[in-house]
């Protein structure tokens, strides 16, 4: 008896977006669910990224501060290291500084940063706003200038604020994040808002928020698989590669931050938990996913390798 | 694949005879199509198509029960591929594997470790619930006593590993009461695992590297007689590995192919933490029925087990909280009172972030019907209205003495309202639960 496997053919693909210019990476361009070699295929493996802020974080767990060590007080040295000593394929920069909460930095003042941070990297930069919708809408348009040629991902463009990103971004040559909140009408709402301002679809990335394993990952899960299935089915507006700021939400959370009797060592379980959070939003179709510690971002990317064996 | 109306319709007799209870057959066959009900009732129907029907009316993928009374497993039964088409039904079993060349004391703290490895995270309980026990020695007497040992030590559901058919027997003898899986049949051994499986009326697992040598395998163990099968596709590479569990599972569920239409077995095969749990989060996550671990940690294990708890929530029923007035820390009549709906993500959000203050406050969870603030607040669910009966329910007059409330800054815009409606003093928290501790440290009435 020959047992003929059912293998799903998909209409469509994710698109394939290029960062950076020196040393240029593409992601998405799948053809299949993920890791399902036998149907389609992955020309660009799932890429993890170094989130580095604008400033030392205050509120950062002691023992994630402690694996990052004294680079965190600058963001250049910062980048730096997680190039040459953790193997970043990318870096995050979070302009946090200019958040009228932490700091208020004026719009000269991070594109400053964001300049050396530019002129110490080879590998492509992320940038993302302080947060702040207004501010974010000030600091921006000379971020995206000041990274000019160096062709960045900037986000955040929402619903509610997107025109002034998408405007520079298309001005200065970049590719943009377009955010939604757990909502797959959203998240092509936001992708078909900013390609009617001449966007180039294929310069998009998708955030569809991210959640921590046991605070509403499922949710996050369940999105994903609904928005990878309608893409590969055709639907143009909804076939952007898969952004999850994975860190943000982990470091957030008891599991990875406090002591519990019983729940074993916190300083293993923090950068356990941003891993396996990893790993499942792997399964559900991440493209680029934005890491913390340095032991779940070099363990994340072994399991990229193993996962992409054929 | 469960039958339409109309093709149940074509095995009836077709008389109308109403001895069911219903008008026409036709209605009777909707009424079976819909589930709502059985066969039995239809006195006149023929053997063959009694027997087309009840093969169709069968799940795809077949319930297995391991172990016995509360804490016993049940897997499989499964009916989508993605689970916002349903939901996935029976959470996977999660285990560790122990071998019987372990002394005494080692075993012992093993199973101690073990046996600790349950949790109450966000308000439910979660936990290991296997071990596996295998032959590392193939001496029968040394495997049954190990496994009475495991057996009187832990109340966690059994599998035995064995591939010889006399060491699994002994095995069994060790442990009948409990109801263990056995691993497993294999194309050398089958036979004879099938007559101690059958003798014992246990679960069998059957062994093979790949699907098709399961589904024959599967076919010989069900035509001797055991009816509950677990499949395992063996050690493999992660991704391969996770093929073989998809495609297992499409094949049952798309074209209700039941030789492959079991739930499946996994076993990790890395030591190292990090990588055991890549694995063991992607066997959960892409369609195991039971995942085996070798490390115990609570580190380790705790992350699994969340990804389990997250993936077979039902994405239909929102986790809810029961609605009342939360104390974190020791609060006094001065503490801050904030309010936030019972949807259980946003209340253990903020909740973690209140602890994570240090600041005694009380958090009031309202009846939003498990939504979040924002939805809640759209539904009109967490409005002016619902949060001032919330503030009579719970007699928070009695709780604080300073008569304020701080709401989410999401829903700022109802605080004229509110106040207005409650009487209360309204302040405008964080839109953020992360901006909670910075909000607290400074509050002030």
């Amino acid at each position: 008896m020959a047992l003929e496997l059912i293998k799903d053919k998909w209409t469509n693909n994710i698109n394939e977006v290029m960062l950076g210019a020196d040393k240029p990476i593409k992601v998405g361009g799948e053809n299949t669910l993920p890791f399902l070699f036998q149907e389609g295929d992955m020309p660009n493996r799932p890429v993890v990224a170094m989130e580095v802020w604008d400033m030392e974080p205050p509120d950062w767990p002691a023992h994630l501060k402690a694996a990052l060590g004294d680079a965190v007080k600058s963001p250049v040295e910062w980048a730096k290291k997680a190039i040459s000593e953790f193997g970043a394929d990318l870096i995050v920069l979070r302009l946090q500084s200019a958040n009228p909460e932490t700091g208020n930095a004026s719009a000269d003042k991070v594109a400053e940063t964001l300049k050396s941070v530019l002129a110490a990297i080879d590998v492509p930069l992320i940038v993302i706003g302080c947060g702040d919708d207004q501010k974010d809408n000030d600091i921006m348009p000379k971020c995206c200038q000041a990274a000019k040629g160096k062709n960045c991902l900037f986000g955040l463009a929402t619903e509610d604020n997107y025109k002034t990103l998408t405007v520079s971004c298309m001005a200065d040559g970049h590719s943009i994040i377009a955010e939604s909140p757990i909502d797959i009408n959203i998240a092509k709402q936001v992708n078909i808002l900013i390609t009617d301002m001449g966007f180039d679809a294929k310069r998009i990335v998708m955030h569809p928020t991210t959640a921590s394993l046991g605070y509403g990952m499922e949710y996050v899960y369940s999105i994903m698989e609904r928005a990878r299935l309608a893409a590969l089915n055709g639907d143009k507006m909804l076939a952007m590669p898969f952004i999850l700021f994975v860190g943000q939400e982990v470091w957030r959370v008891k599991e990875a931050k406090e002591e519990e009797p019983g729940w074993g060592d916190v300083a293993k379980r923090g950068h356990l938990w941003e891993m396996t959070t990893a790993i499942n939003m792997l399964q559900a179709g991440a493209d680029i996913l934005v890491m913390r510690h340095p032991q779940a971002f070099k363990d994340t990317k072994k399991a990229i390798e193993r996962l992409m064996k054929k | 694949m469960a039958l339409s109306g109309l093709e149940i319709y074509k095995l009836l007799p077709k008389t109308n005879c109403k001895d069911c209870g219903f008008p026409t057959c036709l209605a009777f066959a909707m009424q079976l199509a819909a589930k709502k009900a059985s066969l039995d009732k239809c006195p006149h129907v023929s053997a063959e198509a009694k027997q087309a029907l009840e093969g169709a009316s069968q799940p795809p993928i077949k319930l297995v029960t391991v172990g016995t009374g509360d804490g016993k497993l049940q897997i499989g039964n499964e009916t989508v591929m993605f689970r916002h088409e349903e939901t996935f039904h029976h959470p996977a079993g999660v285990g560790f594997l122990i071998e019987d060349s372990l002394d005494d004391a080692a075993l012992k703290k093993k199973l101690d470790k073990i046996n600790k490895l349950q949790f109450e995270r966000v308000g439910q309980r979660i936990g290991a619930n296997v071990v596996a026990i295998k032959s590392a020695s193939g001496d029968a007497a040394k495997f049954s006593q190990v496994v009475k040992s495991v057996c009187g030590s832990t109340k966690l559901n059994i599998v035995l590993v064995a591939e010889d058919p006399k060491v699994l027997a002994a095995g069994v003898e060790a442990s009948k009461d409990r109801r263990p899986l056995l691993h497993g049949a294999n194309k050398a051994n089958v036979d004879e695992m099938v007559k101690v499986a059958k003798g014992a009326g246990l679960p069998l697992v059957a062994v093979a590297s790949g699907l098709e040598e399961i589904a024959e395998l599967t076919q010989k163990i069900k035509a001797a007689g055991v009816e509950e099968i677990v499949i395992d596709t063996g050690p493999k590479d992660l991704t391969a590995k996770v093929n073989d569990l998809t495609y297992a599972r499409r094949m049952a569920l798309r074209k209700t192919f039941r030789p492959l239409g079991y739930p499946a077995i996994a076993f990790t095969t890395s030591s190292e933490p990090a990588d055991e749990i890549a694995e063991a989060a992607s066997f959960i996550s892409k369609y195991a029925g039971i995942v085996i671990m070798k490390n115990c940690e609570p580190e380790e294990v705790l992350p699994i087990l969340a990804t389990r708890q997250d993936l077979y929530n039902d994405p239909q029923k929102p986790v809810q909280v029961e609605p009342k007035v939360y104390d974190i820390g020791n609060v006094t009549k001065e503490s801050p009172l904030i309010v936030t709906t019972n949807f259980s993500i946003t209340y253990y959000t903020v909740a973690g972030e209140v602890e994570a203050s240090k600041v005694p406050t009380r958090i009031m969870a309202c009846d939003a019907e498990g939504m979040s603030v924002l939805t809640a607040w759209a539904a009109e669910k967490f409005t002016p209205e619902t949060i001032t009966r919330m503030l009579g329910t719970v007699n928070a007059d009695s709780l604080v003495s300073h008569h304020t409330i701080v709401i989410p800054g999401y829903v700022a815009v109802m605080s004229g309202k509110l106040e207005e409606g409650s009487g209360w003093k309204i302040q405008v928290g964080p839109r953020e639960a992360s901006g909670l501790p910075n909000y607290l440290k400074n509050f002030k009435v």
